[in-house]
């Protein structure tokens, strides 16, 4: 669905990636994990073409099903990319409903008002995200986890196939962290669907991602399957952190527990 | 939404109508509609009229442009008295009545390339590393506009006394010199920046989030931009040529449409047209009938009412 091809980007004399190159299949959840300012989020912005207009020095390219994406406008790359990132804050007095209703932008013309079918798609995104009945609140007045299932409702709300999550979880409870992995996990399976999560939760991304891109300074050190790339050795030699890794048994799956 | 919008429009419609018509009977001289002497006649139709319509014009796109910049720039406190942008107009103005003072066609272009021009330079000036915030759009609007006002000072020494007066009292807001021209142009001007103001209304209410949200769903954000701040200067300058700054009129007005209404664009634009020709025909029927028979600018009227929201807002924010 998706390929990154030599991307490098540089703030000035400051290089934040360096040929950065991996490809993302359809239906696959794909982590982003590295420490801070190891250029996640940076290389999270560049997959979704905005690196073509900024004073940023970019050099590579990302293709969407073989297109290459800086050819696209952005109604193009919105209806195919949606975007959850880390949050900011509105000054104006926005409603639930109609925050969301800006993932349908792109499916109306700028004069356009919603149809039902908008509405309709608003709402089941909300009810998924556990918000049924939040859709008249105010969005500066929900707490920092609510505000961020909003987020994640509106980037389902979209018919996006690929998703990019910028640390989904940072404000969730323990439920909620497993409800926003299992739907996104749940939209790569069943309508094939992609997304590229950034996350720092070694063990959710263990237990939900098909492969992990592991990033430290720019570059990607490990790419691949969980179990090759989430081993005790990439994890102290990119965190400096020492885990522990086991299988569980019943899933399959590599588990990650931190060593105090 | 949709039916609310047009429930509400209409209302708005029919309370402008209202307030127009008790607009052109009340004054110095009242007017009797069912039987209308000579005099009533030319007060009328010569003064009143274009008048009001003046100050409805003035108002609609006074409110209109304060709603588009504020969602726009993401900032209640946005609006084209305070980020200089009228100020930039009436600095036009008066290059124009200075150096070329016998074309009067001259002056809505001046005006608006003056509008254009602050604005732009505000822009650039909020827009730092780190991004904009409040503080510093507002800042940066002081700024310009104090800079503005020194120019138009130092400018206006070289106008004699009589036009010096006339110029001063046109700069605080001054609807008396209505003329059929300029109602046309600030009509026309009016009814063309709502338009583009509300067509660009949904992309507006993903701005109003975040420049970056907005992005990343769909929206043209350089192109939205450049519409609003264009159309922002098109109907600023056109009523700044006409009647000079009338102040804060874009703050007041969004901002109770938002109390009253929700903040949608689809609904804040027409009804921040609609709403600022209400309040701006209001507040001139009192700048002409406080102290009959002589006047008050109208600007100082809306400008009492204004500043003391804004300081509200500004706590608030």
């Amino acid at each position: 669905m998706l390929e990154a091809r030599d991307i490098s980007i540089s703030y000035g004399s400051r290089e934040v990636l360096r040929g950065v190159s991996f490809a993302v299949r359809d239906g696959s959840v794909t982590a982003l994990l590295g420490p801070n300012g190891a250029g996640k989020s940076t290389l999270m912005r560049a997959l979704n073409g905005t690196f073509g207009a900024s004073a940023a020095k970019f050099t590579g390219e990302v293709l969407f099903g073989g297109e290459r994406i800086d050819g696209l406008s952005r109604r193009e790359i919105a209806s195919r990319i949606a975007v959850v990132a880390q949050e900011n804050e509105t000054r104006f007095p926005v409603t639930v409903i109609e925050f969301v209703l800006a993932g349908r932008f792109v499916h109306g013309n700028a004069f356009g008002w919603e149809t039902t079918a908008d509405i309709e798609a608003a709402k089941r995104s909300l009810a998924d995200c556990d918000l049924a009945g939040f859709d008249e609140r105010l969005m500066n007045e929900l707490s920092g986890g609510e505000r961020q299932r909003v987020v994640l409702a509106r980037a389902m709300a979209t018919n996006a196939r690929l998703l990019l999550l910028d640390e989904p979880t940072a404000n969730l409870d323990l439920a909620h962290q497993r409800l926003m992995f299992r739907l996104v996990r749940q939209r790569c399976d069943t309508c094939g669907g992609a997304a590229v999560v950034i996350t720092h939760d070694l063990d959710l991304a263990a237990a939900y991602s098909d492969s992990i891109l592991l990033l430290d300074g720019g570059k990607l050190t490990a790419a691949g399957h969980p179990e090759e790339v989430l081993t005790a050795e990439n994890v102290a030699r990119v965190f400096g952190v020492e885990v522990s890794i086991s299988h569980d048994e019943a899933s399959g799956r590599v588990r990650v527990a931190n060593v105090y | 939404m949709k039916r609310r919008t047009l429930r509400n429009t209409l209302i708005l419609v029919a309370a402008l109508i209202v307030a127009a018509a008790a607009a052109m009977m009340i004054g110095a001289e009242r007017i009797d509609i069912s039987h209308l002497s000579e005099i009533d006649k030319t007060i009328l139709f010569d003064i009143r009229i274009p008048r009001v319509l003046l100050a409805a014009s003035v108002g609609a796109s006074l409110a209109v442009a304060g709603a588009g910049l504020q969602s726009l720039l993401r900032n209640p406190l946005a609006e084209p008295y305070l980020l200089g942008v009228s100020n930039g107009a009436a600095l036009g103005t008066l290059i124009a009545f200075v150096f070329f003072g016998a074309f009067e066609f001259t002056r809505p272009l001046f005006a608006f390339a003056g509008a254009a021009a602050a604005t732009v330079v505000v822009y650039r000036m909020a827009r730092g590393r780190a991004g904009m915030n409040v503080e510093r759009l507002v800042l940066s609007g002081v700024i310009v506009t104090t800079f503005l006002s020194s120019v138009i000072v130092m400018l206006t020494s070289v106008l004699d006394a009589a036009r010096l007066r006339s110029y001063t009292f046109w700069l605080l807001g001054d609807l008396s010199q209505a003329s059929l021209g300029g109602v046309y142009l600030s009509a026309g001007a009016a009814i063309a920046g709502t338009a583009v103001m509300a067509s660009q209304a949904r992309a507006l209410n993903l701005m109003m989030v975040g420049e970056s949200d907005a992005f990343d769903f769909g929206v043209e954000v350089g192109r939205v931009r450049m519409l609003v701040f264009g159309a922002a200067s098109v109907v600023v300058g056109a009523s700044v040529a006409a009647s000079g700054s009338v102040g804060y009129v874009g703050l007041i007005v969004p901002h109770l449409v938002r109390m009253a209404f929700g903040s949608d664009n689809r609904q804040v634009v027409p009804l921040s047209a609609l709403a600022g020709a209400i309040f701006v025909v209001a507040a001139d029927t009192l700048a002409r009938t406080l102290i009959a028979p002589r006047e008050l600018p109208v600007g100082a009227i809306t400008a009492l009412a204004g500043a003391p929201l804004f300081i509200y807002l500004l706590r608030r924010s």
